[in-house]
């Protein structure tokens, strides 16, 4: 049997340290574009519900995480991009850097290490940024990535909630599917709850708020978008076969919803379902509408009960309504398409097979 | 012998990624490339090492010549389990630079893709201060976004809205319009490291392979050449 000493040392690599205010928060042009609800309900949650400090500022742009890995630019060049957003944060007095998106999380855990282990580097970038936009900078005390916060902050949530991930007619939990964006910790495990063997980050949000995690074969595997795989059209075989075989492998475990912490992974986890079904006339679930795919701010907002459309659910192209209605949530189904003065927007066209 | 593996050598990347394979074949079996493509990261991994051993410049022009370096998809999964710290996906961001940088890039089928993502992703990040931009993301090059994007594209202002954010707007939000100051800073930073040149390096090394291959190249999206390189999938025939 292990003493308890033993078993903290052996556990303690796979802890991180989250703080548990005054953000600085970097958007995640993936999120912004495609799930902007997410970011304002991220924002709501901290602000509103558990009175944090979070500075959402307008100057701030891109990490470049995608151009660098579709490697069209240098490293250089996202090294300085990257130098110039801890500037921001520095310029803004906070020196808790929180980037919204999983690759820009990467990116910047990856340039955090290189100039740790190469500090010539970091000098030559320090240059670089001065010479381009005579900034300086500092590097963050913390880099958390929001999911990290939200997983901290779980508890104090769950005592807000309005809803659990509980079927309400039969009072079993739901089955959920937690898809841990590969940046998040494959790289560098130690900067990730529970490291890259046994992350938490998500199954700590879904034990938490009452559903049950699903452990299936390819729960590791990637979404698919592998960045130039998806980029351009002659690729996208790859980015499609790699997500059909984690549904493939997903499919007897008859999940509920898939939650993941990467902006990227449910876009492609959600749209490739649209295009299999397209394709193969092939559904994940028995009711015709797939398996829904959603962000870990989305389910969050679920969970305290926020407005789904004001959440920003019509962005998906699978239906999010029969995981509402498993809950009990109650929705005003014809909101979903009403926007400023209450109009009624034109319905978006049906696709072909899965049913919305 | 050996000037071009000095420059690959030179690579951060190749310093902290690539040491003695012990061939245990874990990267390989997590890789989503292996799975799909005729790749296989612990060869690249040794057949890297081997070359800059031996400084075979001739080897390495083959291997950023060839389709073989663009399968990976740097998820990254190879470097989590190897117990050498080695990162195949890190190696091949190293022979990607060196393919861009020599024009290499335009002697595959593959490589030649980047003049797309260099007109896409790399100018947009300078034009908008996204590297991804959705409203240019539209169903005729996307079709997998599907009809739901139609309709979030048709209504973009008020379907935004409703989300709170800050589309095309002054001031901070999602998808706000980036002020032009931020975007001048990030167009001196292209300039002072490196990007603008190798962007130019792209450029003429795709017109230049545009003409031998008789493809009608200008400086457009409409251009034939962008849309060969963006659709054009040969399985390796």
């Amino acid at each position: 049997m292990i003493e308890l000493k033993g078993k903290e040392r052996i556990w303690e690599k796979y802890q991180k340290e989250i703080p548990l205010d005054r953000y600085y928060y970097a958007r995640s042009c993936i999120r912004q574009n495609f799930w902007p609800g997410s970011e304002t309900t991220f924002i709501k949650i901290l602000e509103e519900e558990l009175g944090k400090t979070i500075l959402d500022e307008e100057h701030h742009t891109t990490c470049s995480g995608i151009a660098y890995h579709c490697d069209v630019i240098p490293q250089e060049t996202t090294m300085t991009i990257v130098a110039r957003q801890f500037s921001l944060m520095c310029e803004s007095g906070y020196e808790h850097f929180v980037p919204s998106c999983i690759t820009s999380f990467g990116i910047y855990t990856e340039i955090l290490e290189t100039w740790n282990e190469h500090p010539e580097v970091e000098e030559k970038i320090k240059r670089m940024l001065m010479e381009a936009t005579g900034r300086e900078f500092r590097k963050p005390k913390f880099l958390v990535h929001p999911s990290d916060v939200i997983y901290a902050l779980r508890f104090d949530i769950l005592k807000k909630a309005k809803y659990r991930l509980v079927n309400a007619k039969t009072g079993e939990p739901l089955k959920c599917v937690e898809h841990v964006g590969c940046h998040y910790a494959k790289m560098f495990p130690d900067k990730g709850v529970g490291g890259a063997e046994f992350p938490r980050v998500l199954m700590g949000m879904i034990e938490a708020w009452g559903g049950e995690v699903v452990d299936y074969p390819e729960r590791r595997t990637c979404c698919g978008f592998g960045f130039r795989q998806y980029m351009v059209q002659a690729n996208r075989g790859y980015s499609i076969a790699c997500t059909k075989r984690k549904f493939d492998s997903m499919e007897p475990y008859k999940p509920d919803l898939i939650v993941t912490n990467c902006p990227g992974c449910p876009f492609f986890l959600d749209r490739w379902q649209y295009v299999i079904a397209e394709m193969e006339g092939k559904v994940y679930t028995e009711d015709g509408y797939g398996i829904p795919v959603l962000t870990y701010e989305e389910l969050a907002g679920i969970v305290l009960g926020y407005n789904p459309w004001e959440l920003g659910l019509q962005m998906h192209q699978v239906s999010v309504e029969p995981l509402l209605k498993k809950i009990g949530f109650e929705y005003d189904p014809l909101d979903k398409f009403k926007v400023g003065n209450q109009t009624i927007l034109t319905l978006p066209e049906a696709p072909g097979v899965l049913k919305v | 012998m050996g000037e071009l593996v000095d420059r690959l050598k030179a690579d951060v990347r190749i310093k902290d990624s690539l040491h003695a394979c012990i061939h245990c074949g874990t990267c390989t079996a997590i890789c989503p490339a292996a799975s799909f493509y005729d790749y296989d990261p612990r060869e690249l991994t040794s057949t890297v090492q081997d070359i800059v051993a031996r400084g075979d410049d001739k080897r390495l022009i083959e291997l950023l010549s060839s389709n073989y370096i663009w399968y990976c998809g740097e998820c990254m999964s190879c470097k989590t389990r190897c117990p050498r710290d080695n990162a195949p996906g890190v190696i091949i961001e190293a022979l990607r630079a060196l393919a861009q940088e020599t024009g290499l890039f335009a002697e595959s089928e593959k490589g030649r893709q980047q003049l797309m993502i260099k007109r896409t992703l790399g100018e947009w990040i300078v034009d908008y201060g996204y590297c991804v931009v959705g409203d240019k993301m539209l169903l005729e090059m996307f079709p997998e976004q599907g009809p739901n994007w139609q309709w979030v594209l048709d209504n973009i202002d008020l379907v935004f809205e409703k989300q709170g954010a800050h589309y095309q707007k002054e001031g901070n939000g999602a998808m706000r319009k980036i002020p032009k100051e931020d975007l001048d800073e990030l167009r001196m930073i292209y300039k002072v490291t490196g990007a603008d040149k190798r962007f130019k390096t792209i450029e003429e090394f795709s017109k230049k392979k545009a003409e031998e291959m008789g493809i009608q190249f200008d400086e457009s999206h409409d251009c034939e050449y962008f849309k060969h390189v963006y659709t054009f999938n040969s399985n390796n025939k």
